[in-house]
């Protein structure tokens, strides 16, 4: 129905792409279910075992908690509601595992702490998944780690250690921002800047100026400056133009109705392209379970 | 999902755990029917993830049918946009 997609820049963690043609609440239908409706893994329950770290059980518990975690949700089920245990196709075990010592080689009078300390920052490379049951069978060449190696979630001392088990489960954003699997995902209309008159000159100058780089082109037609809308696309609609008297009314800022720009940035655990494919089809999932629930129920 | 109404032509569906996500864009298939007088959606309180959904069929259509016929609606703008997406994905060579 006239409708096309277009991707715009592809980066690792980053999408953008533009849908043109769609209605205002469908485009907000999918930002929500990206936000807060789309699975990721996160750590879950934590049990400590020892903690003789500065940082409080709890506090680690929260941090470890909002790291990410490189488990592709769609292999794993969503825990039962009483389950306390975890069975192996819904839970990921982690463990952490660490000693700070005093290094035995340091010089005498360094106070560099990375000199003195062995392990004294813990890392997230330092969480090491733990098989449940048959999960080597089942995943014999995955590596569930954390996305990122090098998020400093304590700091120790000599003598301190800490030693926690971990559960990661599947959860969805609307229970806790922890799984939520985009950084941010975001859209905007395009915008359409039209110019009423022809703008000359020292004026085409100005206006040059009052818009974002890159989106007003100043052009040498038969001796005379003359201003022309390059790319509006790349505006960002401050509305500098309207402080201007003599540039008011030569300008028109609207916005195209149906065209609208996603940025959608993902933390790592699945690639941006995978996340919004996976939202559009969580839309369905809930019509049709709706439409099951209509067919079932006897209308009276 | 729980309907009361009148007769069947104006019926109030209560649809449980859902918010805007599928409220606001069921609406809007909803609308886009032309036999539908009437159809709007409300969050009857903000704690509860609940929403009231009701639909008024001019005639003697039951209301039934445009919710099913609407659902149905964005199901396949769903799946069209997800063919679309996806087609955009591949690269330029495999496009024909």
């Amino acid at each position: 129905q006239g409708f096309r997609v277009d991707v715009v820049r592809e980066e690792e963690d980053a999408l953008e792409f533009d849908m043109v043609g769609i209605d205002a609440a469908i485009a907000n239908a999918f930002r929500r279910i990206l936000l807060a409706e789309v699975p990721t893994m996160a750590v879950e329950k934590v049990f400590v075992y020892n903690n003789t770290s500065i940082v409080q059980d709890e506090i680690l518990a929260h941090r470890l908690g909002l790291i990410p975690i490189r488990a592709d949700p769609r292999l794993f089920e969503y825990r039962n509601q009483g389950d306390e245990e975890g069975t192996e196709i819904d839970t990921l075990q982690f463990q952490l595992k660490i000693k700070c010592s005093r290094n035995p080689q340091a010089a005498k009078e360094s106070s560099d702490p990375n000199e003195l300390y062995i392990n004294h920052k813990v890392y997230s490379k330092h969480m090491t998944w733990v098989p449940l049951g048959n999960q080597p069978d089942l995943f014999p060449d995955a590596d569930f780690r954390p996305v990122h190696d090098d998020i400093l979630i304590a700091q120790l001392r000599p003598g301190q250690e800490i030693d926690v088990l971990m559960h990661c489960v599947k959860g969805i954003g609307k229970d806790h921002a922890k799984f939520s699997p985009v950084a941010t995902a975001s859209y905007r209309l395009l915008p359409d800047i039209t110019l009423l008159q022809p703008v000359e000159d020292e004026a085409a100058e100005l206006l040059q100026k009052c818009f974002s780089p890159g989106v007003i082109e100043v052009q040498n037609i038969k001796g005379k400056k003359v201003a022309r809308v390059a790319n509006a696309r790349l505006d960002t609609f401050s509305r500098e133009v309207f402080r201007h008297e003599s540039l008011k009314n030569l300008v028109r800022l609207a916005r195209v109705r149906n065209h609208y720009i996603f940025s959608v940035e993902s933390t790592g655990i699945l690639p941006p392209d995978v996340l919004v494919s996976e939202a559009i089809k969580i839309l369905m999932g809930k019509c049709q379970r709706f439409l099951n629930e209509l067919d079932s129920v006897p209308m009276e | 999902v729980q309907a009361d109404g009148t007769d069947g032509n104006c019926v109030t569906f209560v649809l449980h755990d859902e918010d805007h996500t599928l409220g606001n864009s069921l609406r809007y298939m909803v609308m886009k029917n032309p036999d539908v007088e009437f159809c709007g959606y409300c969050i009857t309180h903000p704690s509860e993830s609940k929403i009231n959904f009701r639909i008024q069929t001019r005639g003697s259509l039951p209301a039934v049918e445009p919710f099913r016929k609407g659902l149905n609606d964005l199901m396949g703008v769903c799946q069209h946009v997800l063919n679309t997406f996806e087609v955009s994905l591949l690269p330029q060579e495999l496009r024909d």
